[in-house]
């Protein structure tokens, strides 16, 4: 195996073009790491990406929003008070992967690239409306979070695409997120199902939302529906019904060792309902 | 002793740091993997992938012909011959004809790193026909289920019987079907649970050294050396004396090492590459699909009661599979499932049956969760629904000495009573409970144990003492017989050194199971004190030419026993030991036996659940363990002993199972998918310490080690009962058999 730590993702873009044989990048490692040990994945070469400028850091964008470096650990995002101020619900979903000490490593990019349908952080980024700067072969480029994720294991990166930095909006005012999942521990272990609400309210009245399920299909995946059935809403009981029914019609899970699809399918309504509740709460400004 | 003689103790029932404490926590406690020799090798082994399979052909050409492989060895390598336990030791070890579970050894490989070996062992090509399997306790007895072995079956299996019951269990005393008629209430029951791991933080890890001579060493990690000797020697048609086995530093255990796995392979790697030590180490998928998880439990109970909650019959019948191999612990199960409980009339009948599954090994207290998951489970529905307190029909109802147990013999001094009167008292029994949240309360019992114990103690040179022991260290057993031999001696705590020595040092030791260091190593080691004590008088004698029988040993000194026997000042352990070069030579004291006198112990738990009603979750609100531990000699490692039987117990209830694909497989040889508790799951385990002596043990020991097991299964039951109003009867209870309960209870 050869290990390379290149000074640039342009540089980094390249090794992965012209590398032969299986290429992972690593960031964290909490999950690459772990697969070596394991053997289900022996890679040929090893890109890390860490040490990148730029790869360590949160900035602030001008426009507001956020840029956060590939390489920064779940602790540091949880330390960081502006950022978790803005996103609550962008961090609570990435504090939630691994224990104490996978959190001193693990990425949200990590977190992403790994293809898992239940990875944690990614319904916060996609409700939260974030997306990736990707640096590939033919330049840089800017793509949804939810557009990443193609299946368990896949994403739609293509050979020496890197990604190269997560971009999240401007908060805006009167905004509000939320992710909770739902696991038979309380910690080191795996969302059954997943739910992150962001929205926007104005007075008692939820103008803009966006809702995304985890756990619960191939991938992490937007519910239009849900959305819908909470814009224009007080998050009133038929809301809430109606965004339970929403939720529950996107799921198509599988049946496994972790849960069932019955199962998967209802706690999906379940926390949706809890996570719309704690994101309104926060939009309204009340202490969550 | 009598049973309410509470002695006071200078050091007993006191709470020093563990000796071993600052290695553990420095890192410098040597592991079973952190072993290492010079020119040693490094082994892996091949596993089947398959559930049931013919192994047609192994072909290790391609793996031999890898640069650094120095030995590779397949069952060919191994004797024949063999019969009874050491075959299926064998068997297991290393296939023989068929593949019997997933997870099977197949081959083993020794190179010169460890990702030679993994190289080499993905060279060897096997050719299997698959054969139809079974994994389930249910499927695996019908009569019409795959054959696992043609004439497994020992005598006490009936003609007619299906195919897969190796043993089978019969006892039982009075007429139970007269004791139903005498009942207000029969309700009958089934129940099941599932295999589950030990899940011990250390996985397997050994170092192994052979000769062509058959002159071997081994160091590994175990609950008993002996068992390792002696099992790896019958395995490979060694000399037993000719092999010498130390223990390391352990990393938990609990029943699941005191048998071999991949040892023998080691040796026999060894003994292949020209004598070179080979160290393996398991990794946790191994530990999971090639260990000794518990068996799978299936069980029909009948239970009578009055309408005032008196018991008059019982009736259980329990199917266990243990694996692929005869073993699974229904007979224990049987004898303590009624155990806690005084009733006339008991039938007992069970069916020990193979499955495609590896190989059970102990667990804490061996079958008892199972069958008290059940007999608890139905003696709290009867009480709800004959609207009486649990804690009053089991007080009712409860054993006391001079009874006769359920499984025959007649109970000495017990503390049954004593623990539920404690538990009624206890302020967890009146906390107000909200809304979701219910209250169960359940006993368990285990036997404790003795066993073949050698014990040698030695006065050094400046007046301590240093005690060799052969029952590793699994729970704190080294700062117990500490302190009861510096209690003995007159000495400080830490003035003695207890060492867990290898099989060179000592007569034969059973391992430290059935919660039988601190009763077997502890009461030989006082016994090797008092005759430490007598030859130390003895010197004193000498010196001051009185005779031997007129002094005593007071505060860790002779003195002349009175008056007559002479003025003399008293002489101190370290002056007598400072000059036994010239009084006579070393003072030591020994001690071998089969200690008489083993206390049964009887426990309660209480625990409180809130149970989500939307996604079926079950949360520990509050826990309480009471159990009798005859006396504590370290009351914290007691403490700690309940607590992690009572963890151990939650995890089995709740998340932790052994879950097999429709292809046989394992589904989760991984921590992440075989989910024990995590400290964030878990209230603080509360504990109170009943002391009723065992009248067998110089301090009144019982062992503390297992019961604390046995009654979180139905005690959670009954709590989620008292929540939700739903009956779990299929273990574990997980938030999606809750929740699909709680859907049909509604419909």
């Amino acid at each position: 195996m050869d290990f390379h730590t290149p000074s640039s993702f342009e540089d980094a873009s390249k090794l992965a073009a012209e590398a032969t044989g299986l290429t992972r990048f690593l960031a964290g490692g909490t999950d690459v790491l772990v697969q070596m040990r394991s053997g289900t994945v022996l890679p040929d070469n090893l890109i890390d990406l860490k040490h990148i400028p730029g790869a360590q850091d949160i900035t602030r964008t001008p426009d507001g929003g956020w840029r956060i470096g590939i390489a920064v650990s779940g602790a540091r995002l949880g330390d960081h008070a502006e950022l978790v101020a803005d996103w609550p619900g962008v961090v609570e979903g990435m504090e939630l992967v691994g224990s104490t000490q996978v959190q001193g490593r693990a990425t949200l990019v990590g977190n992403l690239c790994n293809g898992s349908p239940a990875a944690d952080s990614v319904p916060g980024l996609v409700a939260a409306q974030a997306s990736v700067e990707i640096t590939g072969l033919t330049g840089v480029r800017t793509v949804p979070v939810e557009d990443i994720p193609a299946g368990p294991g896949k994403t739609t990166l293509q050979p020496g695409d890197v990604i190269s930095g997560i971009l999240l909006p401007p908060r805006g005012e009167n905004g509000g997120d939320a992710y909770q999942r739902f696991t038979p521990r309380t910690e080191m272990d795996i969302a059954v199902a997943g739910c992150a609400i962001s929205l926007r309210v104005d007075g008692d009245t939820i103008t803009e939302a966006r809702v995304a399920v985890g756990a619960v299909a191939p991938t992490v995946r937007l519910v239009p529906d849900a959305a819908d059935a909470l814009i224009g809403s007080t998050l009133d009981d038929a809301a809430i019904d109606a965004l339970v029914v929403a939720v529950r019609a996107a799921c198509n899970p599988i049946d496994d060792k972790r849960g069932t699809a019955e199962f998967r399918t209802d706690v999906a309504g379940v926390l949706a309902k809890r996570v719309a509740q704690i994101a309104y709460g926060r939009a309204k400004g009340e202490a969550q | 002793m009598p049973k309410d003689e509470i002695k006071d103790f200078r050091l007993v029932g006191t709470r020093p740091n563990r000796p071993d404490g600052l290695d553990k926590v420095t890192g410098r406690a040597r592991y079973g993997a952190d072993i290492t020799a010079p020119g040693m090798l490094w082994g892996a082994v091949l596993r089947s992938p398959h559930a049931h399979a013919k192994i047609l052909k192994i072909d290790t050409s391609k793996a031999e012909a890898l640069s650094g492989v120095k030995a590779v060895v397949t069952r060919a390598d191994f004797p024949t011959g063999l019969t009874g336990e050491d075959w299926n030791l064998q068997e297991n070890t290393m296939a023989g004809e068929k593949a019997l579970y997933d997870g099977h050894a197949i081959a083993a490989v020794a190179a010169t790193s460890s990702q030679i070996a993994q190289e080499a062992v993905r060279l060897i090509e096997v050719e299997y026909e698959v054969l139809p399997h079974v994994t389930d306790v249910d499927d695996a007895i019908k009569p019409d289920a795959p054959v696992i072995r043609e004439g497994a079956a020992d005598a006490t299996v009936p003609e007619g019987m299906p195919p897969n019951v190796v043993k089978y269990f019969e006892f039982g005393r009075g007429d139970v079907d007269a004791g139903f008629k005498d009942a207000d209430l029969v309700m009958e029951r089934t129940y099941k649970t599932e295999a589950t791991h030990q899940g011990y933080i250390e996985p397997h890890a050994c170092l192994g050294q052979l000769g062509a001579d058959g002159k071997g060493e081994m160091w590994v990690c175990t609950q008993g050396q002996w068992y390792i000797r002696q099992m790896c020697s019958a395995v490979l048609g060694l000399n037993a004396a000719q092999l010498r086995v130390t223990p390391s530093e352990i990393g938990g255990g609990f029943g699941g090492k005191t048998t071999i796995f991949m040892e023998p392979l080691s040796l026999a790697l060894s003994q292949k590459a020209g004598g070179r030590p080979v160290k393996i180490v398991m990794s946790r998928s191994e530990v999971l699909r090639a260990t000794g998880p518990t068996a799978s439990a299936s069980m029909d109970v009948k239970i009578g009661m009055t309408k005032d909650g008196k018991l008059t019959a019982a009736r259980a019948e329990f199917r266990m599979q243990g694996g692929a191999f005869p073993g699974a612990p229904v007979d224990m199960a049987l004898y303590c499932c009624l155990a806690p409980y005084k009733i006339d009339n008991v039938e007992h009948i069970g069916y020990d049956v193979l499955a495609n599954r590896p190989k059970c090994a102990a667990y804490r207290a061996p079958g008892s969760p199972m069958g008290a998951f059940a007999v608890e489970s139905l003696i709290d529905e009867m009480c709800r629904k004959l609207d009486l307190d649990p804690m009053d029909v089991r007080l009712k109802n409860a054993v006391r000495e001079g009874d006769q147990a359920s499984y025959g013999p007649t109970f000495g001094s017990i503390g049954l009573a004593e623990v539920l009167e404690a538990t009624a008292k206890h302020p967890n029994l009146s906390a107000p409970l909200g809304p979701n949240q219910g209250r169960g309360v359940a006993s368990g019992y285990w036997f404790n144990h003795s066993g073949e114990t050698s014990v040698s103690l030695a006065i050094s040179e400046d007046g301590n003492a240093q005690v060799s022991v052969g029952t590793p260290d699994i729970g704190g057993s080294r700062a117990s017989i500490a302190l009861m031999v510096a209690e003995t001696l007159g000495i400080a705590y830490e003035d003695v050194r207890v060492n867990v020595v290898e099989t060179g040092s000592l007569g034969v030791n059973e391992p430290t199971h059935g919660s039988r260091a601190t009763f077997a190593s502890g009461k030989a080691a006082t016994v090797a004190a008092r005759a430490a004590i007598k030859e130390m008088c003895r010197r004193a004698a000498n010196e001051w030419g009185i005779d031997e029988e007129a002094v005593e040993w007071v505060e860790g000194a002779a003195q002349p026993a009175g008056p007559n026997a002479g003025e003399f000042p008293p002489m101190s352990i370290k002056e007598i030991a400072k000059n036994m070069g010239k009084t006579g030579g070393p003072i030591s004291g020994h001690h071998e036996s089969v200690p008489e006198g083993v206390g049964a112990s009887f426990g309660c738990h209480v625990v409180d659940v809130e149970v989500d009603p939307e996604t079926g979750h079950t949360k520990i609100l509050r826990y309480l363990v009471v159990q009798d531990a005859g006396r504590a000699i370290h009351p914290s490692y007691v403490e700690g002993q309940y607590q992690g039987g009572a963890v151990q117990g939650i995890g089995w209830a709740l998340n932790e199972e052994y879950v097999y694909g429709d292809d046989g497989r394992l589904q989760n040889p991984i921590f992440l998918d075989y989910r024990m508790p995590v400290a964030s799951d878990l209230p603080m385990i509360d504990t109170q310490i009943v002391e009723v002596p065992n009248p067998g043990h110089p301090f009144g020991v019982r062992g503390v080690g297992e019961t604390g097991i046995t009654p979180p299964l139905p005690a959670i039951a009954n709590a989620i009962q008292g929540a939700t109003g739903v009956r779990m009867s299929h273990l574990p209870m997980t938030p999606t058999k809750v929740l699909a309960a709680l859907k049909a209870s509604q419909e």
